[in-house]
């Protein structure tokens, strides 16, 4: 028999970006609020100090910080004439666990979504007519405007750095001249750009282009955020992503919000304590709260009045199964939504080589890069192109630890005398010009419980079943010509040309932005959450994260992940506490 | 999982004197010493993947280890039975048995390079096949340690004297190049520190 503890207002699934945000937010209106976390308790100076994080070995390639997989992973295939195995070690993504979640390893490239993201389903199709078949692309429901000034309260929390490029409306030379209409410049400066940024800036703009600096969550200065938290300015130690940074210097939970929600006498946080399932009552409209076990093996159960799944997308999503809410996502007779529309983000790269330049990129930062828009959501003409949406290109320089970064140029042996000359000749002398395009939902692709696999619990893993689509083919071909274009113009020696091609690989790293599963939209029949990330079957239950995205923008997430969560936040305090229920009338 | 200690206990250790020897060899021909500089004999690679297979990363610990086990698709990445230690333990009697019945009873780590690299690319490419153990997997296994023992931290063993980060020009474990930022392109040459500091910083 679990046992019963005292009952809460709410209780966080997860402590990452998204459960420190919602603590934050849902304390301030005092709220009792109990996070649960499966991981355990993380700070700066314990547990990444800079004489400890730069260890390349240790923290990537033997994932300290990641979710174990020994306990849990998922399984993988990328059709359904496949059976999926588990992913026994990670690859393609890296998620998270213990205190600040993925938001620790992150490496802060900070953006916001175009207006025309959040209604890509209804935008595209009067651009340019219906679309194509098994396309499952639908707008989220909520729009730009709508979340304008959750953007802009993100970007201050994190000290993010930047230049506007549509300040109220009016366009600023040097800035984005694509994105929404912005109410605020971004709070601190942009980065110190490098050589091989400049470099880039300059083809960029022989190409007609409007190059601009990244927003970046790694402190261009010394800044104090609204909440009276301090952060130091980036040293450009090149060890942000899959890294904790141990200078204070990149905006992470612990080093923006903990150290003011910690001390609250109206939040408790529980580390090394899983949750299991989300309880409802007996007309399962209801969640009464959720289980959760400890490293002792104990289950407890822990009623709460609302529950915020903050787990991480695929995690949310799988816990809706588990748990039994919503009904799984069936392809064949296009039923159920939850799993539905896993998306993903679709990269590719084009490297340069410099003959007597140095690029140097051990001085970097997660963020440091110039930026163009130009070919991103519908910021381009795609008539006769096949594809809809796209994505930023960039030449960053974001470090040069050398087991995970050693670019050679093209017909380099895989190892012997050839490849250790022409990694000795390019370690320093090499930067790259990348592809970040989004990721359109198709019927096939999604997430379910695997028949097969269990975790450390016994329970079925998640199952993912994921491969490219005609979209993204199309996408990332056209993509990656156009970064050829640049890269032919930033004054190197050569070119490598690394295309994203064939079957989707779980394998090799491209990025940890798992979407989906947990969509949003206007009906409960064509999403799991309403506009304020409320579910339909559930109303005292809301699910966090990018799970909700309907199909994936070609950005980074986490700025738009933020915004709602922000929005949601609000929504909770203005309208839900007033009148509890389902916000949105089906 | 977060709280283990960082280090590899150096007095554990895992290959027998004939393993160890052969693949001291295998990372000499992957990462060969030669007039561009040392290689992975002068790093001590073997060391670092000894320490590395007798500790948590060898017993696959952190990897998901349940049946049921079937081979799948390039896309589903390693799906073998054993861990990473257990697979250099088939695979490395296998290459031995290998190397001994195709050449006069020697040892891998006695042939020629020549000859070396010819068994190395017919594992790469698939064209070795080993009883029970896939030879292109632990090719790929041999190649990725190898690079990681090279480059690695010199805590863990190997990059000896941070060969590896002075063969390419990465100065180490530093947090702070401010200074540095307008390079310009020009050549930056700063001496690599590792975690625990450099070698003749050691008090005598
Ligand atoms: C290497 C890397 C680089 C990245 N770089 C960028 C970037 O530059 N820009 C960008 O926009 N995004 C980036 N991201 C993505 C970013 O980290 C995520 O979007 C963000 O952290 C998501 O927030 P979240 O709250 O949804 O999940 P997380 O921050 O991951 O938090 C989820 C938490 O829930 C916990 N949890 C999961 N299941 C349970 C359970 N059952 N019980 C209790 N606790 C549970 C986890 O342990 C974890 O702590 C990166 C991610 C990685 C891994």
């Amino acid at each position: 028999m679990a046992k019963k503890l005292p009952p809460v207002d709410v209780v966080l699934v997860g402590f990452g970006w998204t459960g420190a945000i919602m603590a934050q937010e849902l304390t301030e209106a005092g709220l009792q609020v109990l996070a649960l976390e499966r991981g355990g308790w993380r700070d700066t100076p314990t547990h990444f100090p800079t004489t400890v994080a730069p260890d390349e070995l240790r923290f990537y390639w033997r994932h300290e910080m990641f979710q174990d997989t020994a306990r849990e992973t998922l399984t993988f295939r990328n059709n359904d004439s496949q059976t999926a195995l588990p992913m026994r070690r990670w690859g393609s993504f890296l998620p998270g666990s213990g205190v600040g979640g993925s938001g620790v390893h992150w490496n802060g490239q900070t953006f916001r979504f175009l207006p025309s993201d959040f209604v890509a389903a209804s935008h595209n199709t009067d651009r340019y007519g219906p679309l194509p078949e098994g396309m499952t692309v639908q707008d989220y429901g909520v729009t730009y405007d709508e979340l304008e000034t959750h953007f802009d309260r993100f970007e201050k929390l994190c000290g993010i750095g930047g230049k506007a490029g549509n300040l109220r409306g009016a366009l600023q030379a040097g800035g984005n001249p694509f994105e929404g209409r912005r109410s605020d410049d971004y709070p601190n400066p942009p980065m110190e750009m490098t050589f091989a940024q400049k470099q880039f800036g300059m083809a960029a703009r022989e190409l007609g282009l409007n190059p601009f600096p990244a927003p970046s969550a790694n402190m261009s200065r010394p800044y104090t955020n609204p909440l009276g938290v301090q952060l130091a300015p980036c040293t450009y130690c090149g060890f942000c992503e899959k890294y904790g940074c141990g200078n204070y210097s990149k905006a992470i939970p612990q080093t923006t919000i903990l150290p003011v929600l910690m001390g609250k006498h109206n939040f408790t946080l529980k580390t090394h304590n899983e949750v299991l399932e989300i309880t409802r009552d007996s007309s399962g409209r209801r969640a009464t709260g959720v289980t959760h076990v400890d490293v002792h093996g104990e289950v407890f159960e822990q009623p709460a009045e609302i529950v915020i799944l903050c787990a991480y997308p695929l995690q949310n999503a799988r816990l809706m199964m588990l748990s039994g809410i919503g009904r799984t996502y069936d392809p064949r007779s296009g039923e159920g939504l939850v799993g539905k529309n896993y998306c993903y983000q679709v990269v590719s790269s084009v490297d340069v080589f410099y003959e007597d330049r140095y690029t140097n990129q051990f001085v970097g930062a997660g963020a440091l890069g110039m930026v163009i828009d130009e070919y991103n959501g519908d910021n381009f003409d795609h008539a006769g192109l096949g594809f809809i949406g796209g994505g930023y290109l960039a030449c960053w320089t974001t470090n040069a630890r050398p087991i995970e970064t050693h670019r050679t140029p093209e017909g380099t042996p895989e190892w012997g005398a050839g490849w250790k000359k022409a990694v000795k000749e390019n370690f320093l002398k090499s930067t790259g010009v990348s592809t970040h395009g989004a990721s359109m939902a198709y019927a096939q692709n999604r997430l379910d419980l695997d028949p097969t696999y269990t975790d450390v619990y016994g329970r079925p893993l998640l199952r993912m079943t994921y491969d490219f689509t005609p979209n993204d083919r199309a996408m990332t071909a056209y993509l990656t010509e156009r970064a050829t274009e640049i890269a032919k113009r930033m004054g190197g020696r050569e070119i490598k040309v690394n295309a994203r091609e064939g079957a989707y690989d779980s394998m090799p790293y491209q990025t940890t932005h798992n979407t989906g599963g947990t969509i949003m939209g206007s009906t409960p029949a064509n999403s799991v959450v309403n506009r304020y990330l409320q579910s339909w079957d559930v109303p005292n239950l809301f699910v966090m994260g990018a799970g909700v995205f309907p199909q994936n923008a070609g950005y980074n997430p986490t700025g738009t992940v933020a915004a709602l969560t922000y929005w949601a936040a609000e929504a909770i305090k203005s309208r839900y506490l007033p009148d509890p229920g389902p916000m949105v009338r089906a | 999982m977060a709280d283990q200690p960082a280090l590899p206990d150096p007095t554990r250790t895992f290959f027998t004197a004939a393993e160890r020897a052969c693949v001291r060899a295998i990372s000499a021909r992957l990462i060969p010493s030669d007039d561009t500089g040392p290689g992975a004999e002068e790093a001590d690679v073997v060391t670092f993947i000894d320490r590395q297979l007798a500790g948590f990363y060898g017993r696959g610990e952190r990897w998901y280890t349940k049946g049921p086990f079937s081979e799948g698709t390039e896309q589903q990445g390693y799906q073998f039975e054993s861990p990473p230690a257990g697979l250099y333990r088939k695979a490395l009697a296998a290459l031995d048995a290998h190397c001994r019945r195709t050449h006069e009873g020697k040892a891998f780590d006695e042939l020629g390079a020549e000859v070396q690299d010819g068994i190395l690319t017919a594992m790469e490419e698939g064209e070795l096949e080993f009883e029970g153990v896939a030879a292109t997997a632990f090719f790929e296994l041999v190649l990725d340690n190898t690079i990681e023992g090279f480059f690695s931290d010199p805590i863990y063993g190997g990059n000896r004297d941070m060969v590896g980060w002075r063969l390419v020009g990465f100065p180490g474990a530093r947090y702070d190049y401010r200074d540095y930022l307008d390079h310009d392109g020009k050549r930056l040459d700063i001496p690599p520190v590792g975690l625990a500091g450099r070698p003749e910083w050691k008090t005598p």
